[in-house]
């Protein structure tokens, strides 16, 4: 095992427990933003797929990566979008009314 | 340069993400939390966009532009949609990671060692049988597809061979990734697996499977960080994961059921057919005889449940929450966890409805408070106030917590009509003598019920 691999595998583990840790505290209240939130945040597959995209390595790959980044923007803009229009819905009693 | 800088915005954008997660804990850190949310993907994109790898930017924009077109629609979906709008974007996020997994396995076959090839097989196995799980999972919550579980002989074995079948190939792959025949076999059989993973699974188990799909197109991401050698998406992949474990976690508690018997069990289908169907005596009312019993209680406490979304009475029931508050009367929200379709769902639908957050209570809170309510009023939920999940230990639904509505000194139902819940088991607490059975549809009902408020608080 090559021991980027294996630093890899310590972040990997890290950053479960963490996410665990936080997850944990997020009030039910929120839970549906809390789907669209990590919704967006999991569309940081966007990364590979720009690199895959952009390298143009061969035809292939540049029609799957050109797909692959398109998936992801439809949930990034949507993801915060909505999750943003959600939170802005939770109000208080007596905080005046639309 | 530039090979110096990149991973240091990766990290800050790691850092954005892990912050963006914690101020969502509470409402009122939530929306500051998006935003930071918001930085850290801009951080991403714009830092993968400096890579020198990159030779051209024509399909990147193309991409971007369309994404930006479909993204931005499927923001504005009412919240009622908002389950079926959620699987559809699971299906999108695992569809990207699967499609950047098969790009990188013919890229680099066969110079690809072991470890690589393990983590960019699971990273293809969970994208793709994500992408059509999800995909079903959103024909069934958007009722293309049946909601009732479909079953058959065998369909347990069917699916734990066809997912042996798909490991099998997965792992031929990774001991000689140059049998690049297999590999469309094997994205065929994660395919084929997403699908009849969830044939069997009935709507009322949509909130635990969208919470896992939720958590597999994470740890789909997070492979594919250890495929391309890059932490960020480790980190995010692993953030999203957790989340959609604790998810299905506490959706599988509030039913008392495990992942085990959510996914192979096909809950609701064994019991309707041997539901009973003895006649028993209820006692109905109108909104005329319900609305003065509201009116002169103290505490009222509404149960919304998947009837509500359905017959899009949130506005509705805001307007009587609205009436009753005017009259004096204190108007709680008792909200269990798996009400509704996904989890949270009530809460957004209330919270769409200008309903204020603090009256929503959750049910370990608000069952103490049923003991000293006048009225219990049940808009379109069944099971999750079903007392037998307390005491029938041959109820499908034992040991299920429930809300003690039961407990009220009056339960009012408001209720379509007498058929079964989804778990196709009969209430009984539509059988008690403190409960008022008010049949239609909720909508109507609760708008009637206002209507007889405002009369009769107008001649008082």
């Amino acid at each position: 095992m090559t021991s980027d691999f294996e630093l890899s595998l310590f972040v990997f583990m890290l950053a479960t427990f963490l996410g665990l840790e936080i997850i944990r505290r997020v009030s039910p209240l929120l839970h549906t933003p809390l789907m669209s939130l990590t919704n967006a945040i999991s569309a940081i597959a966007v990364v590979g797929s720009i690199l895959v995209a952009g390298k143009q390595e061969s035809p292939l790959s540049t029609v799957l990566g050109t797909v692959a980044v398109t998936c992801s923007m439809i949930n990034i803009v949507g993801g915060y979008l909505i999750t943003y229009r959600m939170l802005k819905m939770f109000k208080k009693s007596g905080a005046g009314k639309r | 340069m530039i090979d110096k800088v990149i991973p240091l915005i990766y990290l800050a954008a790691a850092a954005s993400f892990i912050l963006a997660l914690k101020w969502l804990s509470a409402v009122h850190t939530a929306r500051r939390g998006v935003i930071v949310g918001v930085v850290g993907m801009a951080l991403a994109v714009g830092g993968t966009l400096l890579r020198p790898e990159i030779v051209s930017y024509r399909w990147i924009a193309v991409a971007f532009v369309l994404g930006t077109i479909i993204g931005v629609p499927m923001a504005m979906m009412p919240m009622t949609a908002v389950p079926q709008r959620t699987a559809l974007s699971h299906a999108f996020g695992a569809l990207a990671a699967a499609l950047v997994g098969t790009a990188e396995f013919y890229l680099r076959t066969p110079k690809i060692d072991s470890f690589t090839m393990s983590a960019l097989t699971l990273e293809v196995l969970l994208g793709f049988l994500t992408f059509t799980a999800s995909l079903m999972a959103f024909g069934k919550l958007q009722d293309i597809l049946p909601t009732r579980p479909i079953t058959y002989r065998g369909q347990n074995v069917v699916n734990l061979v066809l997912l042996g079948l798909a490991v099998l190939a997965g792992v031929m792959l990774v001991a000689s990734p140059a049998r690049t025949w297999l590999f469309p076999v094997f994205g065929t059989f994660a395919l084929a697996f997403g699908v009849l993973l969830i044939i069997p699974i009935g709507g009322a188990d949509m909130p635990t499977v969208i919470s896992l799909l939720n958590s597999y197109a994470g740890l789909s991401a997070c492979a594919m960080g250890f495929v391309l050698d890059n932490r960020l998406l480790i980190i995010a992949g692993a953030l999203d994961g957790s989340s959609g474990l604790i998810l299905s976690i506490i959706m599988c508690r509030a039913m008392n059921r495990s992942f085990a018997n959510v996914l192979f069990g096909a809950f609701g289908q064994v019991q309707a057919s041997s539901a009973l169907t003895e006649e028993r005596i209820v006692r109905n009312a109108t909104p005329e005889e319900a609305a003065p019993i509201l009116a002169s209680a103290r505490l009222v406490i509404v149960v919304p449940g998947y009837g509500m979304a359905v017959a899009q009475a949130q506005h509705k029931v805001r307007e009587l929450f609205d009436t009753l508050t005017k009259l004096g009367v204190e108007v709680k929200f008792a909200i269990h966890p798996v009400a509704g379709r996904m989890p949270g769902h009530m809460n957004v639908l209330l919270a769409e409805a200008d309903i204020p957050y603090d009256r929503l209570v959750e049910m370990d809170e608000v069952n103490s408070d049923f003991a000293q309510a006048d009225v219990a009023l049940v808009i379109g939920a069944n099971d999750v106030t079903n007392p037998a999940a307390r005491h029938d230990t041959t109820s499908p639904i034992y040991g299920m917590p429930i809300l003690d509505v039961d407990k009220a000194r009056t339960v009012m139902v408001i209720k379509r009509s007498m058929s079964p819940g989804f778990a196709g088991i009969d209430n009984e607490l539509y059988y008690m003598d403190r409960t008022l059975m008010v049949f239609g549809d909720a909508k109507a009902v609760v708008g009637n019920l206002v209507k007889e408020l405002a009369a009769g608080a107008a001649t008082r």
